[in-house]
């Protein structure tokens, strides 16, 4: 038992769990699953749900692979790995309609979905290829965790700016009811995530300039060669 | 301990099994073999789809139980709701069995059809099934269905004796997606007393507005049906009844209540003309002749429905 804890809490796994938080998180660095991001934002329970779900196919698919990795076939890699996440995903899909109802009409396609999504395919190629299950697990979990911090971020300013409540329960008063707070409709439609997530790449890259990627190019200055060649 | 038991028997007599040592050696067999050879691909392929088959299929038969109660009580949770019915934490079960009444409608004549069991009959189903369902032609097809069942299960709420509501499915193409879902109109069968939708995807935050509460409002009080000029008397009903022209439309921005006509406009949703033309035209198919018009006649007139 102590044996496994020690497996669970050694280096690298400290380091796939937190780094993708910050440091490399999938949706600001990596700049994957942003389409789910600015879909299921509007508010914070379906945020919470898509969070969660991400999490557990990401890890379990990572997971799978990782067991398997050392006799997939290279021809039919990507195939197998899909399978994989597909299967896991109408697995949570099920789930979901069985225990949670109300939240899978509202995800609707959304948890389908997932399956497409860019972060499950980016980890089982990035990582669960080259090493072990446990550490597979983690990473899965570690990057879900990072994906749910930034959905976490844009749906409480979106719904709460938006709608006025947080987790469907009112915390300003709208001016409609009587209360004072004039809602930005701008909020509950897709392209305030884009602003949101903007600002959230923005404000991480300000506070930690390594993460800003190099130009590809310059634009030339024509300030001092005035009138140019003739 | 009793399954570990078992577990280990089951282990012991595959062990046993002759099949079952084949299928070891070939795996191990395999499992040496290079990753890119021909065998190996098919050998994993194959595996891995039965895998995944077993677990998907496993968990959608296991858990279908727990999904079809969630959707039937989804189901009379929108009914109770259209209803005007819907009591936060009342018990769904027990109030749609005590006020609201299911019953088979025959669309082409407008009669009840009593030989056939309501809680039994599922109208989307019947809509698939050819036995049960007709084809729309083409030039009155306004709703964008194709087919529709010939028997429709509506939803009666009465009070004493008397019908308080009348709850009717409607289905049609928005944008993306066939909405389904419910109009509740008055016992005279002109006055609409809420819609929903329970099934959709439109674009959400625009044609997926649908659902919003307060656009829903807006319907209540609307009427359907053109009025003649004896509106109001028994001989202006019936003509209206007879006539079947449904006015009911959603129109581009906000309906201005003072001006002539503005009880057959509901205002459009803002950025989805194409679901506000597809909600009109679902809710002028399923009410005129093609649709509920027939019935809703007879439960206009004093003779009331046969069934």
């Amino acid at each position: 038992m102590s044996a496994i804890m020690s497996e669970i809490l050694n280096d690298e796994t400290k380091k796939v769990l937190i780094e993708p938080l910050v440091d490399n998180n999938p949706i600001t660095l990596q700049v994957l699953g942003i389409c789910s991001a600015l879909a299921v934002t509007s508010q914070m329970s379906t945020s919470l749900i898509m969070a969660l779900a991400l999490t557990m196919v990401t890890a379990c698919s990572s997971a799978a692979i990782s067991a398997i990795r050392n006799h997939i076939p290279g021809s039919i890699r990507i195939i197998v790995q899909m399978t994989i996440i597909a299967s896991l995903v109408i697995v949570v899909d099920q789930i979901l309609k069985a225990f949670a109802y109300e939240v899978s009409k509202q995800l609707s396609v959304f948890v389908g979905l997932i399956i497409t999504n860019c972060i499950v395919m980016g980890r089982a190629e990035g990582y669960a290829m080259k090493n072990p299950p446990l550490a597979s697990f983690m990473d899965g979990i570690g990057n879900g965790l990072g994906y749910s911090l930034i959905l976490i971020t844009v749906s409480f300013i979106r719904e709460s700016l938006g709608s006025g409540k947080l987790l469907g329960i009112e915390v300003f008063k709208l001016t409609k009811d009587g209360g004072w707070y004039d809602p930005n409709g701008l909020m509950l439609l897709p392209p305030s995530a884009f602003f949101i997530i903007g600002l959230i790449i923005w404000g991480v890259r300000q506070w930690k300039p390594k993460q800003a990627e190099t130009a590809d190019f310059k634009i030339m200055s024509i300030a001092h060669g005035e009138g140019g060649h003739h | 301990m009793l399954k570990c038991e078992q577990f280990n028997k089951i282990c012991a007599a595959l062990d046993k099994c002759e099949h079952y040592q084949k299928f070891k050696v070939y795996r191990d067999k395999v499992l040496a073999l290079g990753n890119d050879s021909l065998e190996k691909t098919i050998a994993i392929a194959v595996a891995l789809c039965l895998v995944c088959a077993v677990l998907v299929s496993f968990s959608a038969v296991a858990l279908k139980p727990l999904q079809v109660g969630n959707k039937e009580l989804d189901m009379k949770k929108n009914i109770l709701e259209v209803a005007g019915l819907l009591q936060e934490g009342g018990n769904i079960d027990a109030v749609f069995k005590d006020k609201i009444e299911a019953k088979i409608v025959n669309l082409e004549t407008g009669d009840y059809v009593e030989d056939m069991n309501p809680a039994e009959y599922d109208q989307r189903k019947a809509a698939k099934d050819p036995a049960l369902s007709v084809a729309i032609p083409k030039d009155k097809d306004i709703a964008h269905i194709r087919i529709k069942a010939k028997y429709a299960k509506v939803f009666l709420v009465k009070e004493a004796g008397a019908i308080k509501s009348i709850i009717l499915p409607i289905n049609g193409y928005g944008l993306w997606s066939t909405l389904y879902g419910f109009l509740s109109l008055d016992a005279d069968g002109q006055t609409v007393q809420s819609i929903n939708f329970y099934d959709q995807a439109e674009t959400p935050g625009l044609g997926g507005e649908v659902v919003n509460p307060n656009w829903r409002a807006l319907w209540k009080g609307k009427k359907v049906y053109a009025e003649s000029e004896q509106a109001g008397s028994e001989k202006g009903l019936i003509e209206a009844a007879e006539i079947g022209e449904p006015a009911l439309a959603l129109i581009k921005g906000v309906v201005d209540n003072s001006k002539p006509g503005s009880q057959y406009q509901v205002d459009g949703l803002a950025g989805a003309s194409l679901t506000s033309a597809g909600v009109t035209n679902l809710v002028r198919y399923w009410m005129s002749k093609e649709g509920f018009a027939p019935y809703l006649a007879k439960v206009r007139t004093v003779k009331g429905v046969k069934s």
